[in-house]
């Protein structure tokens, strides 16, 4: 391993930013913007008129004094928000009114997920689940601000958490892999894994788990007490090592089959049931397969151009974000049909799909960027403009760098991404957003801030609406006959 | 006309007015001439009559019972204000008009004295020789020592003006009945503390006594008593007598609250301030009254004296002051509300019934009023309207005057009168705004006030008392307000007054003031000349120049003093000079003509010639005086002259303010922050450290610079539109300089163009050096930012290109502007560079009925439902939109960008209206995608 990064203890999901130094403990006003590429880097910009772009209103959301990392939706109207100051905080997505603010971690929060109540109980409030660098996990109700239950037995730091809703019972996942019931009752565990730690974890069908450590995938297998067995066990099932660097991101896209990206622009597709690699893209984003261009890349500081950071998928694509570039890939056809090799100025850390072939990205350079993903008349594409591959900006990397260009005209990028507008509010890097149908974008920073982006026209419609409700409530409302 | 900028190369602005005008180049047919009042004060409205004082002022006075009627105290508390007003004079002719009909003392039949708890009286008194009138409200405050337990006192609202002290009297009476209230509930309290002292005294010299008559029986048990036992039983039992003679009135006065109560049932008016002291409204009257308890209870700290037999002469003992009669505490709340009195009803009477009517409409707007107008103040005046002028039920009286004259229109609800009282507020501009705002100019019928009643009640005024003879003159009172119409009857002796012949009466009391040949300068100094010429003179902007002078000539009379009282300095100094007031009032004492010879610059003006007329039957100043000089003629033809020449708009209202804004020349005319301070100080100089809120003057005063600065704005910068466009579309404008002043002046002038989120402060941030960031567009709207020259400013800079898209730039070193465009036609109305508006406070009262009517079409537009929810259940989404255009652009008459400003203040109306009053949030920040252009000059 040349130039795997160490891996903080930091991170959750997204586990790793590389060498990029997170902007900790730094007032955000105070940071000036790090743009990571090149002066001539052939960032595509939009103007000042961008006609496509709904967010016409915007509103700050002020409740954290540390790096908010996550965002979790609760439910059609709020979410929660959470990061390195060890406080969750639950906001209505609409109003932007804090409603409630959860302390109870002494930490930085490294992972949340919801926690669905199941028609069984009796409780129907809505919980979630942070797991924390104090090596504690809560259960918090939502509704009421009640921390629920507090488990503080880890031997490490849990980086990972995953409900396995059909069997009832969740994961977490540190330098082991536990087991535990909705009572937070200890089921099983694993025996001592890595010291890096599971750095993401998700569910697979025959009651198995997927768990990636380090540049290993461990499928694990849960034993679910029967007539013969008392109780749970956990057994190790598989070791994959198809990926030569840490993985970073792992997801399930569809009934058959889920997805890892590694550091070094690994993406490998496995299937879902019988845990073989279908379509593995190693070196189609990276212009430099050969490990001593690695490593003059990484002389030149920029290893993580190609590091995978996140998927987000729908049926037919996987839309991934690699280093500054955004890519999408086609399942069917198993190779990239579009792709934005400098979307943003620094990093992509989250994408995300919208219903309308709108793709949202945000970015260490602090900015979110709507894309259109659009048919291309012809298949024969225009052809990508050479600038594109300046990335690295000198000439002997554009030199290999044509190589990926001869095999994308081959393969005739049907499709482009277009970049219908960007979300300008963030003074440091974007960590996460969260898309809401009714309510607009929530968006999260280092900076310690929460933007609600809203659609301005319809805010207005929606506050006229409530005039009049409050006009007739009131008894003022004269309606012409 | 030579319209201004025509002139304006051949001057230059800065230095125009520095040196005195001294141009007599023109030849004499061209000139134009003097303002006769010239040497008298700088405005025609300085001087309504003869009086011996610069303004309003409060006096109080007591009927002594050794000196008779004497001076206490006047409000403000300064020589200057009521110059060589005869204070002593004035206190006997005031009291004299004594109301205490009502006995005090033993009543017939009852055995104890008994107290009397007599209402305040409330009169109008008028003084013609003096050129005095006066409010007058008599009260009694209760003294132990005094004769009867009384003392009679009475509080004057003083002012040369006539039909100020009619047409508010209402607010007067209400205000002084606060201010009187205090004073009696303090002095109540102490009048209780000084019973309890008595009573103790008492009681220890009964023990005494008795104890002296014991040991004396028991001196001698001869069975019969000396004299001197006799004597000291008889004083033992006055002393009882005297015991439960005290205790009477003890309960007596520890009852009144009780008494006063039981009888507001009555008139649930006078209830609302019995307890409480003026503007203490958070203090309940509850704990107070058992503070009041406690008072009257015990006073365990005190040691009895030994009261002697025989009380003192009457004359021998001093009587105790005001402020002994009364709590300390109420003392200085009475001064305080006093004070403020003097300051709420300063200035002229048009102004004041000008200002109460824009206060009224201004509430009647309460859904838009938000968003431009200083509200603090506003609502602060207002409560204090509803709360002193509690509707009274005027079927109980014949149909007064001075109920009908209340300027107050009843507020309306409907959307019809919304629009048509923001219409009524269109005051004369019609000119400048071209044909399009003179077809809007038009009073509805549902509007419930009309402007000409209120002219029409200032003639018929004035006919009032204008025949009668006497020198003073009982005007009206409160109780009875048809001594009005009496002496309306006799106005028939007098010919019909015109208006004209109205004004120039002021003319006559002054010349028959004591001089039989008044020559007024014909000075050519600068600070001389009237303001109204000024503006005919082609300066562009004249304004702070003049405030200059107008300081220079105070500094001048009153070198040395502190900037509050040059504001006083200036309307005393700029007027009558001592010496010749002096020589009037002995003059006019004395009976006898003497010609002032020491007063050279006190001359008349007309060098024509003086013309003598008969005299007018106007109103007798004095017996001894036969011959009225007039010089009504000659300077109705140069009034007129001098109006002619420009429009009557143009017409400065600062005029009218000159004597209410008495702070106006402080010495730093150049930056708002200080002299802000020093009004403050000004306002509060005269005044007992008070609960009572700086108001009035010092936002006056501000909205005046600011809207000069605007003016100035607009004419030097040719981006002025878009930039005023970005503030109204709820662009935050972001002004950036290196030097502080600069920015912060720009920054509070343009101000004025910001629309508020709240009845809070406006979003302006008048100046920081920090970096912005995105929470700053969302609350400052306006901002001055700080331009350093050094690397550290690199983050600033590099903030404000990333953010550009939220704002726009005005860079004042390099005079550029970087911000969307505009193409509308609001704005160039709004702010137009040509405009012949040339005063602050014209044109901030430009801008304010430009934007009220902007608010009236933003208030349409959100408030019309078909426009924003559908017709029907279902119906097509893009109808509402197109209806919403159509509305804008044929129905608004809204064009371009304009739409947009209506949109977002709409916007604003509409969060502004759903806003739960618990929820405090932070608005949003709304913003559109629209390229900016930079604009150079």
């Amino acid at each position: 391993m040349v130039h795997g990064p160490s891996h903080s203890a930091a991170c959750g999901i997204f586990p790793d930013r590389g060498t990029n130094p997170c902007p900790l403990h730094q007032q955000a006003d105070s940071q000036p913007l790090r743009h990571q590429g090149n002066q001539q880097s052939p960032l595509q910009t939009i103007g000042e008129e961008q006609t496509q772009n709904p967010y016409t209103e915007l509103l700050v959301l002020k409740a954290h004094h540390d790096i908010v990392r996550f965002l979790v939706q609760l439910d059609d109207y709020r979410f929660a928000s959470a990061g390195d100051d060890g406080i969750v905080v639950v906001w209505n997505a609409q109003t932007g009114e804090k409603l409630l603010e959860l302390n109870g971690h002494t930490q930085k929060i490294t992972a949340i997920i919801t926690f669905p109540s199941l028609e069984a109980y009796e409780e129907k409030n809505q919980l979630i689940l942070t797991a924390s660098a104090d090596r504690t996990v809560i259960v918090w109700d939502c509704d009421t601000g009640r921390q629920v239950q507090k488990v503080s037995c880890f031997q490490s730091t849990v980086k990972c958490l995953a409900l396995l809703q059909r069997l009832d019972v969740w994961l977490s996942g540190g330098n082991d892999l536990c087991v535990w019931n909705r009572k937070l009752d200890l089921l099983c565990k694993t025996s001592h894994l890595s010291d890096t730690g599971i750095s993401a974890l998700i569910e697979i069908p025959k009651n198995c788990v997927v768990a990636a450590v380090g540049k290993e995938l461990i499928i694990f297998r849960l034993v679910a007490p029967t007539e013969g067995s008392l109780g749970w066990d956990i057994l190790q099932v598989k070791r994959l090592l198809d990926h030569q660097d840490n993985i970073l991101s792992l997801v399930n896209v569809n009934d058959l089959s889920f997805v890892t990206g590694s550091h070094v622009g690994e993406l490998i597709i496995w299937d879902i049931l019988d845990w073989t690699v279908q379509a593995c893209e190693r070196n189609f984003w990276d212009p430099s397969p050969q490990l001593d261009t690695q490593q003059e890349i990484k002389l030149c500081q920029k290893p993580n151009d190609v590091s995978i950071h996140h998927f987000t998928w729908d049926e037919e694509n996987v839309f991934v974000a690699v280093g500054r570039g955004l890519y999408v890939y086609n399942l069917q056809m198993k190779r990239v049909i579009a792709c934005q090799k400098t979307a943003h100025d620094s990093n992509v850390l989250h994408v995300a799909k919208l219903p309308n072939r709108q793709l949202i990205s945000c970015s260490e350079d602090g900015s979110v960027r709507i894309w259109e993903l659009r048919e291309k008349q012809q298949l024969a594409a225009e052809p990508v403009p050479t600038g594109f591959f300046n990335m690295w900006g000198f000439g002997r990397v554009n030199k290999q760098a044509s190589h990926p260009v001869k095999k994308q005209q081959e393969n005739a990028t049907s499709c482009s991404l277009e970049l219908i507008g960007d979300l300008i509010g963030h003074s440091s890097s974007v960590e996460m957003f969260l898309y809401f149908e009714d309510h607009g974008l929530v968006t999260c920073s280092a900076d310690h801030l929460i933007i609600l982006w809203k659609n301005g026209e319809r805010e207005s419609g929606l506050r006229s609406l409530k005039l009049f409700q409050k006009l007739e409530e009131n008894g003022d409302l004269y309606l012409a006959v | 006309m030579i319209s201004a900028p025509d002139v304006v190369a051949f001057t230059k602005e800065d230095e125009y007015e520095e040196e005195p005008y001294n141009e007599p180049a023109l030849p004499e047919e061209y000139s134009v001439p003097l303002f006769p009042f010239a040497s008298q004060g700088a405005s025609p409205w300085s001087k309504l009559s003869g009086a011996k004082f610069s303004r309003d002022f409060i006096l109080i006075s007591e009927f002594s019972e050794q000196v008779g009627p004497q001076p206490l105290l006047t409000i403000p508390n300064d020589t200057k204000v009521f110059g060589t007003f005869d204070l002593n004079y004035f206190s006997l002719r005031i009291m004299s008009v004594d109301y205490q009909a009502s006995f005090v003392g033993h009543p017939p039949g009852s055995a104890y004295p008994k107290l009397n708890f007599v209402e305040d009286s409330k009169v109008v008194l008028g003084d013609s020789k003096e050129g005095a009138f006066a409010y007058v409200h008599h009260l009694t405050l209760y003294d132990l020592e005094a004769r009867g337990f009384v003392r009679p006192f009475c509080m004057a609202y003083i002012s040369a003006d006539q039909h100020k002290i009619m047409q508010q009297f209402q607010e007067l009476s209400a205000e002084f009945s606060k201010a009187s209230e205090c004073l009696k509930t303090g002095n109540r309290k102490a009048f209780a503390g000084e019973l309890e002292k008595k009573l103790k005294d008492l009681d220890y010299t009964r023990t005494v006594l008795h104890t002296e008559t014991e040991i004396q029986k028991k001196a001698n048990d001869k069975g019969f008593y000396s004299s001197q036992a006799i004597e000291k039983a008889n004083e033992l039992a006055s002393v009882e007598k005297s015991i439960i003679e005290h205790q009477d009135l003890l309960r007596q006065i520890r009852s009144y609250p009780h008494r006063k109560l039981r009888g507001s049932d009555l008139c649930p008016g006078e209830m609302a301030h019995t307890q409480d002291p003026p503007s203490q409204a958070a203090t309940t009257s509850d704990p107070e009254e058992s503070a009041d308890r406690d008072h009257y209870t015990c006073r365990p700290t005190y040691t009895p004296k030994l009261i002697k037999a025989k009380s003192t002469k009457c004359f021998d003992k001093k009587l105790k002051t005001l402020e002994e009669l009364c709590d300390t505490e109420y003392f200085t709340q009475t001064l305080a509300q006093l004070s403020h009195i003097e300051h709420i009803f300063r200035g002229d009477l048009c102004y004041l019934l000008t200002s109460q009517i824009d206060r009224a409409l201004l509430k009647q707007q309460h859904i838009t009023n938000f968003l431009f107008e200083d509200l603090v103040e506003v609502d602060d005046r207002g409560e204090e309207k509803q709360e002193s002028a509690p509707p009274k039920p005027s079927h109980d009286r014949p149909p007064s005057r001075s109920v009908e004259e209340c300027p107050v229109p009843q507020v309306l609800i409907s959307v019809g009168s919304y629009k048509s009282s923001v219409e009524s507020v269109l005051i004369k501009m019609e000119q400048e705004l071209g044909e399009e705002g003179s077809r809007e100019v038009e009073v509805t019928e549902s509007s419930s006030f009309d402007p000409q009643e209120n002219l029409d009640y200032l003639d018929m005024d004035m006919k009032g008392s204008i025949s009668s003879g006497e020198s003073i003159e009982v005007l009206g009172t409160e109780k009875s307000t048809s001594v009005l119409s009496k002496s309306d009857s006799q106005a028939s002796l007098t010919v019909p007054l015109s208006p004209q012949v109205v004004r120039s009466k002021a003319v006559s009391h002054r010349t028959i003031s004591g001089d039989s040949i008044e020559v007024l300068s014909t000075c050519p100094s600068e600070a001389l000349i009237p303001d109204d010429f000024k503006a005919s003179y082609p300066s562009a902007i004249n304004e702070e120049e003049s405030y200059a002078d107008d300081g220079g000539g105070a500094i001048h009379f009153q070198a040395g003093l502190s900037p509050p009282e040059l504001g006083e300095a200036e309307e005393g100094g700029s007027g009558v000079t001592p010496s010749q007031t002096d020589s009037c009032c002995i003059g006019r004492e004395g009976g006898t003509l003497r010609v002032p010879l020491s007063t050279p610059g006190h001359t008349l003006s007309d060098e024509d010639g003086v013309v003598s007329v008969p005299p007018q039957r106007y109103r007798q100043k004095d017996q001894e005086f036969h011959m009225d000089f007039s010089v009504e003629n000659a300077n109705a033809s140069s009034r007129d002259s001098g109006s002619e020449g420009f429009p009557a708009y143009e017409l400065d209202p600062s005029h009218l303010l000159i004597s209410r804004d008495g702070s106006k020349t402080s010495l730093d005319d150049r930056s708002d922050a200080t002299s802000y301070g020093s009004s403050v100080i000004s306002s509060s100089s005269d005044r007992t450290p008070s609960s009572v809120p700086p108001t009035g003057p010092s936002s006056e005063r501000h909205k005046k610079r600011a809207g000069q600065n605007a003016l100035r704005f607009i004419r030097q910068y040719p981006f002025a539109h878009p930039a005023i466009y970005s503030l109204l579309s709820g662009r935050t404008l972001v002004i950036l300089g290196e030097e502080e002043a600069a920015v912060r002046k720009l920054v509070t002038a343009l101000s004025i163009f910001v629309p508020s989120y709240s009845l809070h402060a406006k979003p302006v941030k008048h100046w920081v050096s920090s970096p912005l960031h995105i929470t700053d567009f969302q609350k400052w709207k306006l901002i001055g930012l700080q331009r350093v020259a050094s690397p550290a400013s690199a983050g600033t800079l590099h903030a404000l290109s990333r953010y550009s898209r939220y704002t726009s730039i005005l860079d004042l070193d390099r005079k550029t502007l970087r911000c969307p465009l505009y193409r509308g036609t609001l704005v160039p109305r709004l702010a137009d560079h040509r405009t012949h508006i040339k005063r602050g406070s014209t044109y901030s009262l430009h801008v304010q009925s430009v934007l009220t009517q902007l608010c009236a079409k933003a208030f349409l537009y959100a408030f019309c439902r078909h426009l924003h929810l559908p017709a029907r259940g279902t119906e097509a989404e893009g109808l509402a939109a197109s209806r919403q255009a159509s509305f804008l652009q044929l129905n608004l008459g809204l064009v371009n960008e304009d739409v947009k400003v209506v949109q977002y203040l709409a916007e604003l109306l509409k969060l502004h209206y759903t806003r739960e009053p618990s929820a405090a949030g932070q608005p949003v920040l709304r913003f559109d995608y629209v390229p900016s252009f930079l604009y150079k000059i």
